[in-house]
This record gives structure tokens, sequence and C-alpha cells, in this order.
């Protein structure tokens, strides 16, 4: 491991580049609630991270799994976590010119000298950016090349479930929940470092391959078959499991992070703390990975919200605290948890908001309380497909009218305007499915002036193209092909525009299907992926997520060489149908779900046939369960919120002035 | 038919203060929008009883003057808060200034009293640090001579990105005076020439970038490092002696009386 010479701070260096950047204000760190902790704050076997988000800072640092795992490893006596972000092409070539390496933004000290690098992928499309960070930081690109003195690259977040396409570039995948699971792994290094590091490397990545939950490419082999579908994916060490099952957190009150969530004097795209109310989902969406692999439900109580929220707006001074989840009206007392917080912080212009509203759960006392402090915020709902035939073959179980009645309800109570989410390219959908959307859009304006009895009523429709992804029922099917999705989008904006009665009230916002197929290739890409993201990255590919710097061709170009005279392409990744049988990628990578179950959800949404909520109806053996030895976590408790009565503000009042009549 | 907001309206105004702030050290490289949330999450952090705006989305009265460009640190900034209650202005300024992150620092408040703050900033002091040159080379091209040339012109033309775009305005008029001081070591050691600059406010502002692409213009100047740029002071404009006095005196007098 590097020694405490290599983590002097960059900083005096990287200020003489400031000067010439956007928002430099960035790169500086500082910020509210930050933590720099001495380099040996533990000891001469301080267990040391350096946590990225492969995205730019102002979508990095709002980051909630990032926050909580760095106060998670602040709090240790044993170890410090600083963060790391990806840096924009401007600075990335300043760095260059002027070698200056990739930093954390709070000691910025090298990547480089720390034990570990996590990296939290909440999409594919930051692949890119973790190789630039690994260039930048002088440590290896490929994992077989690093020694005992480069950090273990650890990747994290939903997209682990699947990295097969950047097992060349990393150390080890973390399943599941992290806040447990990065204490677990500190004590590991902490326990290997204080025996002398034997073994180097290789025997600290055994010993993590053993531990439960980690999984290391590099001691699994794959073999394929000659069409190009895997045959195996096999340990080749004695010892090393044949399947890595997930972590989960079973009780969230005892985790009740970040605490004190960080505040940036930058601008970033969330302005506003964020407590998360559950974890997991068990709508039974087919179309999501989420709620597929972060099962079961695990709600936080109506008394751990409260106080999540009371110290953290003490903490940050944030006006606006977002109540978080897969889908945050279905907490089982959610009613009581907006009207009691509304209660409490009445008057102080503290608005509260849900990120993710399903239909059918919303009703007007909830979109009441959401506003009575603060700003109304914008309603956005879900109802995903068009057609109720589309909604049932995703498990969507909302209906037309559950849809209008929820808007009627948001139109009647003030609201001028709702935002309608939509995906294309969904499996077995038609164009008369996605025409749909513009019949439904049409009927809310309508619904929308009729209870207002104002013709200022308005709606957005954003659409997404659908991408399958590994770990729920849809992992098999054949992806929608760009031009396909791009074809339906154009019938359907043609469909709303020509409508003159409801054409201008309804906004209409898409994205190419290109991007899509790429985040496909990623999604459920194997490692013969690797060279291809290799070659995009040499290319000059960074910053995937964002349009102005996305390039189809790049990809396209790039996979095109990399495949050559291998069985497979960019279509045999993405638009191919697969059979039971196919060994998957991420066969051996255990989210808890029985896959007969998942293939048995598969048949069920080809006859569209719906499954309801365990969490109302009997269990459906998905499988979680006994996999985790866990239960669903839910309320009600009944419990209610006292008003706040420690921390009352300051009064500030002014002391008598003598002579003053 | 139009829409109004719910409800009573906001309490009134009862009490106005103005603060001086700095921002220092890394903090210099946020720009005014990023001041402007730091402010308001601090002010809310501090609990300090701010009036509100009336209208849909509330918002807290403040008044922003005359901020400083991005990367320029300065140790004269000023804005003006509206209180909903009266309150102690020195314990104000010490919690916001505790609520706010170090580098942005509260160094100074004052109740309003008559007259626009605004007015009385008519001039600033800029602080130059050129690290890398000789404040004692007083031959051609030295920065003595540099000074003296751009003082000799009557006009000196320089352009700037806008957001309207790319601008042509003269940055010669509004400088009231420049001194070369003398010889001092920078941080890193080195040779460390500092200039002050006195700056007339006007429209389009001159701002010290501006003052050294006019250096350029006349004498083809560059500076060997990224210069460190801070403002010292703003203030009443004394036109005769180039003096700049401090804007809140006129508040501390009248607080007395």
């Amino acid at each position: 491991m590097p020694g405490p010479t290599d983590a002097e701070s960059v900083f005096d260096r990287l200020e003489r580049l400031l000067p010439h950047i956007s928002k430099p204000i960035q790169y500086v760190g500082g910020e509210l609630n930050s933590t720099i902790k001495e380099w040996d704050a533990g000891g001469p076997n301080t267990v040391r991270w350096a946590l990225m988000y492969p995205d730019a800072y102002e979508v990095g640092l709002p980051n909630q799994g990032l926050m909580i795992l760095y106060e998670v490893l602040n709090e240790r006596t044993d170890a410090l976590a600083e963060r790391t972000y990806a840096v924009w092409p401007d600075l990335e070539k300043l760095m260059r010119e002027h070698g200056v390496p990739q930093f954390t933004v709070d000691g910025h000290r090298p990547v480089r000298a720390f034990d570990l690098l996590g990296v939290s992928f909440s999409t594919e499309l930051g692949y890119t950016n973790l190789l630039t960070a690994l260039d930048l930081g002088g440590i290896p690109m490929l994992a077989v090349d690093r020694g005992d003195d480069d950090p273990i690259v650890l990747a994290g977040g939903h997209a682990a479930f699947n990295p097969e396409p950047i097992s060349d570039f990393i150390d080890a995948a973390v399943l599941g929940d992290g806040e447990q699971a990065v204490g677990a792994i500190t004590d590991l290094v902490r326990t290997w470092k204080e025996e002398g590091s034997p073994g180097g490397r290789p025997e600290l990545l055994f010993r993590l391959a053993r531990m439960g939950g980690v999984y290391v490419p590099s001691l699994y082999d794959v073999d394929y078959l000659p069409d190009g579908r895997i045959q195996k994916v096999a340990p080749n060490r004695p010892g090393v499991p044949w399947r890595i099952s997930k972590h989960t957190v079973s009780n969230l009150d005892d985790w009740p992070y970040p605490k004190q969530p960080l505040v940036p004097v930058a601008e970033s795209v969330h302005e506003r703390m964020s407590v998360e109310i559950f974890r997991g989902c068990t709508r039974g969406c087919r179309f999501c990975q989420a709620g597929m692999i972060t099962r079961p439900v695990r709600e936080r109580s109506i008394e751990g919200i409260g106080k999540m929220v009371e110290a953290g707006l003490a903490a940050t001074g944030f006006e606006e605290v977002g109540l978080l989840s897969l889908s945050s009206a279905d907490h089982s007392e959610i009613a009581e948890v907006t009207k009691q917080l509304a209660d409490r912080y009445e008057g102080t212009q503290t608005g509260l908001s849900l990120p993710s509203t399903r239909v059918d759960a919303f009703n007007i006392d909830l979109a009441k309380e959401l506003s009575r402090n603060g700003r109304k915020s914008g309603l956005t709902f879900a109802p995903e497909g068009g057609s109720e035939r589309i909604r049932k073959v995703i498990n969507k179980m909302v209906t037309e009218d559950d849809l209008v009645n929820t808007v009627a309800a948001a139109y009647g109570a003030g609201w001028r305007q709702v935002k309608l989410y939509f995906m294309c390219g969904l499996p077995t959908e038609t164009d008369e499915d996605v025409l749909q959307i513009a019949d439904l859009a049409k009927r809310v304006i309508q619904t929308g002036r009729d209870v207002s009895g104002s013709r200022d009523i308005r709606c957005t429709v954003s659409i997404g193209g659908f991408v399958p992804k590994p770990h729920t029922p849809f992992q098999w099917v054949g992806q929608t092909a760009p031009e396909v999705i791009d074809a339906r989008l154009a019938k359907l904006r043609n469909a709303i525009r020509n409508d003159k009665r409801y054409g201008k009230a309804i906004g209409f916002r898409y994205h190419d299907g290109k991007p899509g197929q790429v985040e496909g290739l990623l999604s459920r890409g194997d490692r013969r992926i690797g060279k291809v993201i290799r070659a995009v990255w040499e290319d000059g590919g960074r910053f995937d997520g964002w349009s102005e710097h996305f390039s189809y061709d790049r990809w396209m170009d790039a996979a095109a060489k990399a495949l050559a005279g291998l069985p497979v392409d960019v279509d045999w990744y993405t638009t191919r149908e697969r059979e039971f049988t196919e060994v998957l990628p991420w066969d051996h990578l255990d989210s808890g779900l029985d896959k007969d179950w998942l293939w048995e959800d598969w048949q069920d949404a080809l006859t569209q046939d719906e499954v309801e909520d365990c969490r109302w109806t009997p269990c459906f053996d998905c499988g979680v369960c006994p996999q985790l030895d866990l239960d669903i976590q839910i309320g009600p408790t009944g419990r209610k919120l006292v008003p706040v009565t420690i921390g009352l503000p300051p009064s500030y009042a002014e002391k008598p002035a003598v002579g003053t009549p | 038919m139009a829409r109004s907001p719910d409800g009573p309206p906001p309490p009134p105004v009862v009490q106005k203060l103005r603060l001086r702030y700095a921002k220092r050290g890394r903090l210099r490289f946020s720009s005014h929008r990023d001041f402007q949330r730091a402010l308001e999450r601090a002010l809310r952090r501090a609990a300090v009883p701010m009036a509100y705006s009336a209208g849909f989305n509330p918002h807290p009265r403040i008044s922003y003057a005359n901020a400083a460009p991005t990367g320029a640190a300065s140790e004269a900034e000023y804005i003006e808060i509206a209180l909903a209650r009266r309150c102690d202005v020195e314990q104000i300024r010490a919690a916001l200034d505790q609520a706010l992150p170090p580098g942005l620092d509260i160094t100074q408040a004052v109740e309003a009293g008559p007259g626009a703050l605004a007015d009385r900033l008519q001039a600033s002091i800029w602080q130059i640090e050129l690290a890398g040159l000789d404040p004692g080379d007083s031959a051609e091209g030295g920065i003595r001579d540099v000074v003296r040339r751009f003082l000799a012109a009557e006009r000196v033309e320089v352009q700037r990105m806008t957001k309207a775009g790319l601008r042509t305005f003269d940055a010669r008029d509004a400088i009231v005076a420049i001194k070369v001081e003398d010889a001092q070591a920078s941080r890193l050691g080195q040779a460390c020439a500092i200039l002050r600059v006195v700056v007339r406010h006007t429209t389009p502002a001159v701002r010290p970038d501006d003052v050294l692409s006019a250096f350029h213009a006349v004498a083809d100047f560059a500076p060997p490092s990224p210069p460190l740029v801070t403002r010292l002071a703003q203030g009443l404009l004394d036109e005769a002696d180039g003096s700049v006095t401090d804007p809140l005196v006129a508040d501390r007098d009248d607080d007395g009386a």
C-alpha cells in the first residue's frame, strides 16, 4: 500500500489551473458537513477510502449512497473517507498538461494514495468516466496490471449487479446495500494490514472474495460456446464461492444516514435534503431493476423519519425535504408522515416533496400537505405505458381512470401543470400502444380544464426508451431497435401536435433511442464488452450520460472493431431475445430473486397476467425473503410526531439600550 | 381569472441590516450565485427572522450589490437584509458568520440608515498580486513601465465576453489611480509585484482582468502566472485624492444619533 508521502495535497498545483476552467468552485471542497481526517487518524493501519461518483460534481454530490458511505466510514476511528468526482474535459486537459493527478475534493490527495477506490455506479453510462479517473490517477487501467501500491478498485451501486463489462478494470464489486458492507470490508482490510499485509494484493482479493457479498472477477473464469453464448462461469481457485449474494440492511432505523448531509457552495441537481423513507419495492413493475434488486421492502418508522428531517434541516438550511424511496406514496403511514411533518414546520417555508409517486396512491390530502409550508413543487406521475394492455404487460397496475382521478385531484388543488412519464420500446409494444399516450394526455388536459374552470392547464409528456436490465423478468427480452423507437415517437409527436384543441397544452420531451441501445449493450453485456469500453474511452469517450458528450457512432465503431472475429455484435447483445436455458453473464450474482420465478413472471407478462404486491396479498415466492432470511418490514406503527421542542430558534433579541424610553 | 396566493400577507419589514462580508481563500472561486445560495441556507440554519416577499414563491428579502467576479477574492462585499423582527445586530452578524462556510465571512453589520447603499458604492480598491515579477524593475517592459504607459494613455479599448456577447469598451477612464507597491515576497518566496488599483464604478464595470487586458493592449504585457486579485475596499470616492471611504460610516453615525 502507498506510503504517507504519496498523500500530500495537490491543491497548490490545482489552484493554478482553476482560473482557466468553468465552475472552479466544484473542485475546491470545503462543503458544509464535509470531513477531513488526518491521514493516520486511526494509526498506521488506518483504512483509507476514496469514494467516487463517476459523473460531474453537480450530479454526484447530492447522491445519497455516496453521502451515506462517506459519513459511516468517517465515523469509524480506524478509517477515513474522502470524495472524488469526474472532472470535466476542460480540467482533465489541464491536469494532463501539468501532471496533476485525480484528486479528492476533501484533502485534495491523489486517489492512488488510498487503500480502496470505491466507485458507485447508478448507471452504466459512467463507465468511461471510471477509466478517466484511473488514468488521471496513475492507477493501471487493467486490474491485472495493478500492484501492491495501487488501491483496490471496488464497484458498487445498481450497475454492480452485472459488473462483467467492467471486470477488466475493477478488482471487485460489492452487491447490495453498502452501509454495512463497507464496515465489513474495512474490518477485513484493517486486519490484513495489521498482520503485515501477508500475501500482498492477491491474498487481500482472495479474502474479499470469501467474505460474502463481494465479487472478485479475476477469481472466476468464463467459458463460451462456439455460437458466442456463455457455457459456464466458474471459480478458478479453491475456496472461492460459486455464487455471490447481496448485502441487505435489515432495520433502516438503525441507519439514520446521512445525519449531516453535505451542502455544497456550488449548484447541484438536487437543491434539497433527502430522507430515505423506505428501501425496496414489491410493486413488481417488470421493467424496474431497482425494485427487483432492492427487495424486500424495509420501511423507516415515522419517528425515525421525523428525527432525520429535524436533524438534517438544522444541519443544512435547505428549504425542501425530499421523502425518498422507489415509490414514496406507498409508505404505510405516508399520510401521517406528510401531515405531521407539515404541522411541525408550519410557517417556516419548508416544503416537502415526494420524488417518486405512484398514480394510484396519491390523493388530494397528500397533495395539500406537500405544499402547505413551502413552494408547490412539480408533480410527476409515471403511468409508464400508454395503453391498458401494455401496462398489464409491464405489471404497472394503474388504470386510465386512476390516472384521471389523480390528476383531477391535483388540478383541483391548484396545480396547473403535471408531468407524465412513459417508456417506449417495451416488450410486445406496438405503434397503437404508444399512440394511446396522446389520447391519455388529451384526456388529462380536458379533465384539468373541467375541474379548474381554467384553460391555463398544462401537462408535459416525458418519454424514455426502455432498456432491459439484469435481474428483472425482462432480462431475456430483445430490446427494441432505436429506429423503431424513433419512428414511434415521431408518430406520437404528430398525434399530439396535430390536435389544435390540446396540442399547445401538452409539452413533449423525449430522447432518441440511440443512447438506450448503448446502455442496453452495457447493462446486459459480458466480459467481452470491456474492450469496447476501453476503445471508446481511448477515442475520447467521456460523460456518456450527457447528450452533448455522447457519441453513438463512436460506440458503434468501437464495438465493430473490438468484437470483430467474435460470433457476437451489438445486436446480439441488445435486440436478441434469450432462451430460458441460456447462461446469463450475471447468473452467478445473486440478487435473491429466484430465476424460475423471474421466468414465470416474464411468461405472465406475455399473457398480460398481473401480479399483486406482496405487502397486501400473499407471497408470490420471488425468493428474496427466504434467501436473505428476512421479511418485509412495514408499518403502520400508529406513532405520532410530537412538535419539535428542542433546538428552538435563537431570539436575537436586542438588549435594552440605556436611555431608551 | 388571475390567481392570488392563499393566506395572509407576509409580516412587514421592521429592520434592515447592512452587512460587509469577505470572500477568502479557495472560496474566491465561488460565483455570485453560489454565494446567494450559501447565504440563503446560512440564514435558515441560523434561524434569522427574515422578512419574506409576497407571492407564490416567497423569498427572503436580500439586496445584493456589485459582486466581485468568480475567482477574485474580496474583503469588501456588501449586502442588505430585511428582518421581520427587531434583532441585536452583532448577534445576527456572529450567528450568520458562524453558519456560513469558512472563507465566506461576515465582517461587519450595521442597522441601515437613510439613503441607498448602492449609491455609496462608487469605487473599489483592487489589489492585484503578480507573482514572478520584480516590483523594483523600472526598465522598459517592467511592471512600472507598463503601468506608466497605461496611465499615459487617453483610452485603452479592451474586449470581454459578456452574456450579451463580445463587448468592446474603454478600460482607462474608470481607473483613478494605480500604485505599484514596494518590494514584497509572495507566498512561495519568489518575487511578487503588487498593484493597488482604484477603479470608479461604471457601466460596464471595469474589472481587474480588464486592467490586465489593457496592459496587454498598451505594452504587450502577460502575467507569468495567474494573478491573485482581491478587492480591498468599496465605498465613496474622493475624486481629488483618489481615496475610497467606508460606505457604512453614515449608518453607524445615524445609529448612534
